[in-house]
């Protein structure tokens, strides 16, 4: 009844390509960045920048010049307008820079400079943010980050590698580094650097591979992932924060499985086929797994990014790149970075090599 | 196989019993028959579902601190007056200090006398210096008595909304503590946004001070005015709904505040313009009558947050505590003025940090957005796994609609609040919660291309998918985790449905998906074929 898509001696050489693909990664990757440096840093949204969002929605479709038109001598400042959301509904968003003088005021200036249109319209949502919050926004966010990479690192390099005592210090290094950075007064963003670097270093040293390989793919998965967004002038909001991390934990999963039916071949079959063989047979036998799951996340992400509305629409932006960008570094990425500096070297514990995994 | 299967699926069965009573109140009315049976606890709506108002206000801690600095400066200045000591300029030079001069230097231990004796507990001397044979003091407010006083100023500020908003009218508000001197404000369901805010801000400190009719208008325009007088100005309302205003010269003393109301009502006068009466307590209707007593045809102005709403001419003495403000308001405005008078003043003035309202057609928009995204994506789900993987596939999407009913009980039965984040939350999870599944089905198909048995197959499936779905998911939770951690109210919902879905979806693919299996290898056994 079922059908298999991936035939069961499937063997595509996936390595094979790994330099094409360390070449487009990192060429993705330097473009996104370019963009975000050529366009003077990302379009933050106004929970993070500050500013006022007002959506409006009318009865029928109406110019946006004749909105701004209409807003001109409304006092707002810094009044941009676009439309929102799927188009039959007729929505706009106004988005306008906070005033210091009443900004509980807009409510009404909007009202009263829409009139003069003589369309009918109701205003559905107003946020306005502080220039303050905003700020403390965005710090949490970085903050987020932050403590999404530490606790990852050291999960990883404990889960990946089965070595916690590896992680215990790695833990120790990471909060040590990061204290004496703090006790300096270093910015949260020099933070987030600090500790990329520090366990990318610990992990080498520490000879972690397989978490090194992880992590590398996540932060490729994001930097792509944040480059899209700057590329194609999306707003970087609390949302897309939540699409991030979301993303890590989800390249993150397709990863384990991988690695861990790397770890798997590798015990079993240990004189058969070189290291670049098993891994790749290894990628082969999860493909179907692989395709599957990312298929049916990326069926639904879709759903969310034409149907769910413009509220969550760059969040579902953020989960359809990420989805598809994790999928990919989980293969082409991670695993290179495998073949590249070897599996990490196991000490044969025969309690460890018990362990059964897929 | 699966040790006992008869425990196993009476556990699953209690579980699906449990969700399906849990989830089942959210979906229904409130008021119909199924309801009183059923738990009472229900999904709640975040207010960008369904529609309303949520503020942070922040403090102005600065000023209580100053106003609290400056009624001391005038007390002590008044004291000392009684004592034949001239205490000059009591001034605020930082939010924290205050300055004044003792004329004669000589008798500055006077001073010090009532310092120690009235505000040993509350101030501090910074300094004292001697400039030209005066003393200049420099006196700041003690820790504790800041720190007292702060959480006074927060304590009262909370009471004066909560009171405000109970006399508004507003169903199950949520008002709040933030660090940092900030007051959360969550007003569910609220149609005229702007009218409750402009209640909620107004600090409505109400003075009366007496006019200085002897100043000239050439001296209002050079800012020519005596030391005691200050400048005001007096807002009205012209017919096209704008506003002038009209400067008028005060005494900065103030005669009678606000805190001796005890009541505020809207009344009309005789061509039906709304005004708002006051009733003063005893001690409030004492000193108006002397004001008034001692001020016949001077003008009295009534005063608020330092806009003057009206400057009557008193005719003659006042006694039995009334007054009354006029000042062309709409009905709205004199309803809404009582409300904060009889609410009492803030102690400091508070700003809107933060504001998001949404209306309630938008909060339906976005449930509707969200159901038809959760029906779609499933859709397309149940086909490519019911193409993919037959029967097995129909075991996938069973789970998948018990994870969401587990979900929607869960939320419920804990109360959590449902944002559209959350939504998207459960949109996500019908993609992803299939992964259990997929991992140990194409195990088990794995294991049968081996040639094992089906029950074999299926028991290796399970035991060797079991640690890598445990393990994957963690990365997942840990994630939400984080972002619930440092996330704000709607982006905590999107946390809290992944996280929670995310668990249950490993239960159910690892726990409840074996009932399933286990019946269908009894069939087997029977002869029928396992076709995964």
């Amino acid at each position: 009844m079922g059908i298999e898509l991936i035939k069961p001696n499937t063997n595509i050489d996936f390595l094979g390509v790994r330099k094409i693909c360390a070449t487009i990664s990192g060429a993705l990757i330097l473009i996104g960045l370019v963009s975000i440096i050529l366009k003077g840093g990302l379009r933050y949204g106004i929970d993070f920048a500050g500013g006022i969002n007002i959506q409006v929605k009318f009865n029928e479709d109406i110019d946006t010049t004749k909105v701004a038109d209409a807003l001109k001598d409304s006092g707002l400042k810094g009044v941009r307008i676009q439309r929102f959301g799927q188009s039959s509904l007729h929505q706009y968003l106004i988005r306008a820079a906070v005033t210091e003088d009443q900004p509980e005021m807009v409510r009404n200036k909007v009202s009263l400079a829409l009139k003069k249109l003589n369309k009918s319209f109701e205003i559905q949502r107003l946020e306005m943010v502080g220039p303050k919050i905003g700020s403390e926004l965005k710090e949490k966010a970085l903050e987020a980050f932050f403590y999404a990479v530490l606790l990852i690192s050291i999960y990883i390099s404990g889960r990946f590698e089965q070595k916690w005592g590896t992680a215990a210090i790695m833990a120790i290094a990471l909060s040590l580094g990061v204290y004496i950075l703090k006790l300096i007064h270093m910015p949260i963003s020099i933070l987030i650097i600090a500790a990329i670097i520090i366990t990318l270093v610990l992990c080498w040293y520490l000879k972690l591979n397989y978490a090194l390989g992880a992590v590398v793919a996540l932060i490729h998965d994001v930097l792509i992932t944040v480059g899209m967004f700057s590329l194609l002038d999306k707003e970087f909001d609390l949302t897309v924060v939540a699409g991030l991390l979301t993303i890590i934990g989800y390249s993150l999963n397709d990863t384990i499985v991988i690695f861990d039916r790397i770890r798997e071949n590798l015990r079993e079959q240990k004189k058969k086929g070189s290291l670049f063989d098993i891994i790749n047979r290894s990628i082969n036998e999860t493909l179907s797994r692989t395709i599957l799951t990312s298929g049916t996340t990326l069926l639904v992400v879709i759903a969310m990014l034409l149907l769910g509305g413009g509220v969550i629409h760059n969040f579902a932006l953020s989960l359809f790149i990420g989805i598809i960008v994790g999928t990919y570094s989980s293969i082409y990425i991670a695993s290179s970075i495998l073949v590249g500096i070897g599996p990490t070297p196991e000490k044969q514990k025969e309690t460890e090599t018990a362990q059964a995994t897929v | 196989m699966f040790g006992n299967i008869k425990v196993r699926t009476a556990v699953s069965v209690i579980v699906i019993i449990l969700g399906v009573i849990f989830a089942l109140p959210s979906f229904i009315s409130k008021d119909s028959s199924l309801a009183k049976i059923l738990p009472g606890s229900r999904v709640k709506l975040g207010l960008d579902l369904q529609g309303g108002i949520n503020l942070v206000l922040g403090i102005d801690m600065d000023k209580a601190i100053s106003n609290a600095l400056e009624q001391i400066g005038e007390e002590i200045k008044a004291e000392a007056r009684k004592q034949k000591v001239v205490v000059l300029r009591p001034k605020i030079i930082s939010p924290d200090k205050l300055q004044f001069y003792v004329i004669d230097g000589k008798k500055s231990g006077i001073v010090d006398d009532i310092i120690k004796k009235y505000y040993n507990h509350q101030i501090k001397v910074l300094k004292i210096e001697d400039v030209k044979g005066r003393k200049r003091y420099t006196l700041t407010l003690k820790d504790d008595y800041k720190k007292k006083l702060e959480e006074l100023t927060v304590d009262q500020v909370l009471k004066v909304i909560r009171n405000r908003i109970d006399q508004f009218g507003v169903v199950e508000p949520d008002i709040r503590k933030l660090e940092g001197y900030r007051v959360q404000v969550q007003l569910p369901g609220i149609k005229d946004a702007q009218r409750a805010i402009n209640i909620i801000k107004k600090t409505a400190h109400l003075e009366f001070k007496l006019v200085d009719d002897s100043v000239t208008p050439e001296q209002i325009k050079s800012h020519n005015i005596p030391p005691d007088d200050e400048i005001l100005y007096l807002y009205k309302r012209l017919p096209d709904g704008s506003y002038a205003k009209e400067p008028i010269v005060v005494k900065k003393y103030t005669e009678l505040t606000g805190k001796y109301i005890t009541d505020a009502a809207v009344a009309f006068d005789q061509f039906n313009q709304p005004y708002v009466t006051l009733s003063f307590n005893r001690e409030g209707a004492r000193i108006f009558e002397r004001i008034t007593g001692e001020n016949v045809n001077r003008r009295l102005a009534i005063i608020l947050d330092n806009k003057v709403y009206s400057a009557p001419v008193i005719r003659e003495k006042i006694s039995g505590g009334r007054a009354s403000i006029t000042g062309r308001f709409t009905l709205d405005e004199a309803h809404d003025l009582a409300i904060v008078l009889r609410a009492g003043s803030l102690p400091a003035p508070v700003s809107i940090l933060h504001e998001s309202s949404v209306g309630p057609s938008l909060g339906e928009q976005s449930i509707r957005q969200g159901l038809i995204s959760i029906i779609v994506g499933g859709a397309l789900v149940f086909i490519f796994t019911i193409i993919y993987y037959g029967i097995g596939g129909i075991i996938i999407d069973i789970l998948l609609i018990l994870n969401l009913i587990l979900v929607i009980a869960v939320l419920a039965g804990f109360g959590a609040t449902l944002t559209m984040p959350g939504i998207a939350g459960l949109i996500l999870l019908i993609g992803t919660a299939v992964d259990g599944s997929v991992l140990i089905f194409e195990r088990i198909r794995e294991e049968l291309r081996k040639g094992l048995t089906p029950q074999k197959a299926v028991e290796l499936g399970f035991s060797r998918s079991t640690l890598t779905i445990v393990d994957a998911n963690l990365t997942t939770i840990l994630a939400a985790i984080i972002l619930y951690q440092f996330g704000t109210g709607p982006v905590r919902g999107f946390a809290v449905t992944l996280s929670v879905g995310t668990l249950i979806s490993m239960f159910t693919a690892i726990y409840v998906s074996k009932v399933f299996f286990a019946i269908w290898l009894k069939k087997v056994k029977k002869g029928a074929k396992f076709n995964l």
